[in-house]
């Protein structure tokens, strides 16, 4: 009974479905979305520290302290625009962001 | 070794469950918190792994700064959440389908992998022996060394995420009357006072 590396990608390939699945369910809610993002990118670290780990190289840790510092900042930004839109427009919903007819 | 077998599925079923708690929860605020549970389990895991540096990274960082960061502005903005779940249902087929494929696909892969034979020869930087250095210390020794340019990089961005959120929220409202010293400290005698003289019964015209 063993743990091994398969167990810990099998928990990030589920996680990082969740967040997948986490976009397309709540098409309307901004802020579901960047949660669900959030997921995904801690189903990315879970498996760069896995990898790191189980091979022995410590540059796989190095690596997702790049990838949660830049979570942070997209957890920043994501949120800023998300404040500055719903002052103008009143309302975060997804569908309501047509104002450039893209 | 059952202990830790134990508590890897501990913290596993945790993080997932919390996980799909995080996609389905009704009030946003609930799928903060859930969001909250799922990052410290996840560092259970990543203790569990023998990354204990990244496991305190991700509840200082993600726990005490994204998902408080979170639950503010989901507070903040007065929005009625039940409105936007309505039509909910209409997403589910075509996410449960792009879900299980991404699923299937994925677990596949983890199936049917192996390690390339020179992998282990190219190592760049070996993990010392458990009880030589800390995990910290080793994650150190690399990063502000042969990694540095990473690091500062990652200061960077940190930084530029810094000042492009206060930029977009920042407002400057012209109605507030606001104390402005510069004005207050150059206020002389001739500006602020002035003596009149008046006659008796005259009054000021």
């Amino acid at each position: 009974m063993t743990i091994g590396l398969g167990h810990y990608l099998s928990v990030a390939a589920i996680l990082f479905t969740l967040g997948i699945f986490g976009i397309f369910l709540n098409r309307k809610n901004v802020i579901i979305i960047l949660m669900s993002i959030e997921l995904i990118l801690l189903a990315v670290n879970i498996n760069l520290v896995a990898f790191s780990v189980f091979l022995g190289d410590i540059v796989g840790q190095v690596y997702a302290l790049i990838v949660l510092t830049v979570a942070a900042a997209e957890a920043a930004i994501g949120l800023a625009i998300l404040v500055a839109y719903f002052r103008n427009r009143g309302s975060i919903a997804v569908e309501d962001v047509n104002l450039m007819k893209g | 070794m059952i202990i830790s077998a134990l508590f890897f599925y501990l913290f596993a079923g945790v993080c997932i469950a919390s996980a799909i708690m995080v996609v389905a929860a009704r009030n946003p605020v609930h799928s903060v918190l859930f969001l909250i549970l799922a990052f410290v389990n996840a560092a259970g895991l990543f203790v569990l792994m023998g990354a204990e540096f990244l496991a305190m990274i991700l509840i200082v960082v993600y726990v005490g700064a994204v998902a408080v960061l979170f639950l503010f502005v989901v507070m903040m903005l007065d929005v009625d959440f039940a409105e936007l779940r309505h039509g909910l249902l209409n997403y589910l087929p075509i996410g449960s389908v792009v879900g299980a494929v991404l699923l299937a696909e994925l677990l596949f892969v983890i199936g049917a992998w192996t390690i390339q034979p020179g992998i282990p020869k190219s190592i760049t930087a070996p993990i010392a022996a458990a009880g030589d250095v800390s995990n910290t210390q080793a994650l150190g020794l690399v990063l502000y060394t042969r990694y540095v340019y990473f690091f500062e990089a990652a200061g960077v961005i940190l930084l530029v995420a810094m000042i492009g959120a206060i930029v977009m929220t920042l407002q400057h409202r012209p109605q507030v009357k606001r104390q402005v010293i510069a004005e207050q400290l150059a206020r002389r005698r001739a500006s602020a006072i002035e003596i009149v003289k008046v006659k008796p019964g005259q009054g000021l015209p």
